[in-house]
């Protein structure tokens, strides 16, 4: 496996180490929201480990993806609603 | 769809299921462990790879068990979205604890996070160093978190413990037993040299425009306002009783009820860890042994391993006792509030119900995709509401994992 990896976040090119989960690499492009509630507000990561559902966010076009519970990989396209 | 066989398959690669696995394992049964993470070592040992030493165990990650499907199999599906039905001879639950969260005013703002929770972000590579981060809620983890985000270049401006000094006096008196245990907490005071630490303080309010800002605390001295980019919140450990629910295993006390050998109240189900009781490492490590020997049928070395045990419960019972959560939290939320966080119901709203049951069918609480795991502790510490009832499956499950199933069995 490479040391980092390419991906993109809103569009935004990052650069991450490999074994990082999504939610950091949305962290690194200067996100601190995922997604927005059911009554619009803006919401970011919660428990970090796979319960909350608070870190949703689309992943290659698959939608509530939980971002704390996927690693990264080369190539991917990671849009959140935050 | 997928099938694998075990003698033995464990849920849940944390310290009880390791200890389970390479247990049974070194008698010669076939051994699978499921965790739906994507490394091993659960909430502890979060990527450590190098805690596994002994053995041959399969270990099957991103693999969530979402529902029990016939009298020995589970429904398990991978983080990739496929489906795979794994059967087994014997089980060990060692499905672990997570945080328990309290709503407070401005709770649900970004940068608000779990304790544990921020600590397993880092782990998974969000940048810390820098930043400046409160740690509030109850418990031993409090300066564990800080330890390591500390250690990782975080600023920690703060860790304010609910438990009154008095109290935790009473904790440290026990830390005195135990060498290692005592050697542990001077670590702790060391790494965290410096670190205001103060008791009977907590989290009033979480500030800031569109992401968090400040901290309010209430302190003995007054309410304090910090400047903060993280404010991590944890308010002591509960048990993941879900798929222990499903398979109708009996529940005590909020934790499923296990015997001197970790034998749940179904035949062939053991359980092992922190679903059986929040204690800490060594008692999951302990009671993960155990369940190891005697799901592989080994029962008299099950037998030598449980005279361990009642030292390591009674640091859990001092635990529970020391870090029991005061009556005041519960009036942290305001009637706005959100208390549901996937369904956006307010204080006010829950409120005018007498029954989990009444507010879900009303308010739609608990009901998202969380299924309660968050609100439902907060709700059972705020009005007292407890919830023995666990839907299939127990994590939203893509339609296509079921109608795998379905394939399968029709
Ligand atoms: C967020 C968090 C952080 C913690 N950090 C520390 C710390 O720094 N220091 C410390 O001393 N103690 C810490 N603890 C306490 C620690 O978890 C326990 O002392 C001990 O690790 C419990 O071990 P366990 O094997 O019982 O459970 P865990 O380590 O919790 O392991 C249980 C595993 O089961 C998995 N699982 C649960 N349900 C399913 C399912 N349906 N399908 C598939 N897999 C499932 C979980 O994802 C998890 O990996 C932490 C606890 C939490 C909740
Ligand atoms: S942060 Fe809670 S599920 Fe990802």
């Amino acid at each position: 496996m490479p040391d980092t990896i390419a991906l993109r976040v809103d569009g935004r090119a990052v650069d991450i180490s490999a074994g990082s989960t999504v939610l950091a690499a949305v962290a690194i492009a200067g996100q601190q929201s995922c997604r927005r509630s059911v009554s619009g507000e803006s919401r970011g990561p919660l428990c970090g480990m796979g319960i909350c559902f608070e870190c949703r966010v689309t992943i290659d076009g698959v939608q509530h993806r939980r971002a704390c519970q996927m690693l990264c990989a080369p190539g991917m396209e990671v849009r959140t609603d935050g | 769809m997928a099938e694998h066989r075990g003698e033995v398959v464990v849920i849940g690669a944390g310290p009880a299921g390791i200890a389970a696995a390479e247990r049974a394992a070194a008698y010669g049964r076939s051994v699978i462990v499921l965790d739906d993470n994507p490394e091993v070592g659960g909430q502890i040992w979060r990527g450590e790879r190098e805690r596994l030493t002994r053995g041959d165990v399969r270990w099957i990650l991103g693999a969530r068990v979402v529902d029990v499907v016939g009298e020995r199999a589970l429904l398990v599906e991978g983080t990739g979205g496929g489906a795979e039905r794994v059967v087994f001879e014997h089980l060990v639950l060692a499905t672990g604890a997570r945080e328990r969260f309290l709503p407070f005013p401005g709770w649900t703002l970004p940068g608000v996070t779990g304790a544990g929770g921020l600590q397993a972000m880092v782990k998974g590579g969000l940048p810390i160093e820098g930043k400046r981060v409160v740690i509030a809620g109850s418990g031993p983890l409090l300066l564990a978190v800080a330890a390591y985000l500390r250690g990782r270049g975080a600023r920690i401006a703060y860790i304010a413990e609910q438990a009154p000094w008095r109290r935790l006096a009473g904790f440290s008196l026990h830390l005195l037993c135990s060498v290692e245990k005592l050697r542990q907490a001077l670590a702790l005071r060391v790494a965290l040299a410096g670190v205001p630490y103060a008791a009977s303080t907590w989290p009033l309010a979480a500030e800031g425009e569109g992401n968090l800002e400040r901290a309010v605390l209430r302190t003995s001295r007054g309410t304090v306002r910090i400047g903060c980019d993280y404010l991590a919140c944890g308010f002591g450990l509960v048990p993941n009783l879900e798929l222990a629910r499903l398979l109708n295993c009996d529940v005590r006390d909020g934790f499923v009820a296990v015997d001197e050998h970790q034998r749940t109240s179904c035949a062939g189900i053991f359980a092992a860890g922190e679903v059986t009781g929040i204690g800490g490492l060594d008692l999951s490590l302990l009671e993960g042994e155990i369940a190891g020997c005697a799901a592989a049928g080994h029962e008299s070395d099950a037998h030598r391993l449980v005279a361990q045990r009642p030292a390591a419960r009674r640091f859990a019972s001092a635990l529970a006792e020391a870090f029991a959560l005061r009556g005041e939290l519960k009036a942290l939320p305001d009637a706005q509030t959100i208390v549901c966080r996937c369904e956006d119901v307010t204080y006010e709203r829950l409120a005018e119900h007498t029954t989990s049951r009444s507010a879900k069918l009303h308010t739609r609480c608990g009901m998202g995709p969380c299924q309660g795991r968050v609100c439902g502790a907060a709700a059972e510490f705020l009005f007292g509401w407890t919830s023995d009832y666990a839907r299939p499956p127990v994590f939203p499950t893509r339609i296509a994992t079921l109608t795998a199933y379905h394939e399968v069995t029709t």
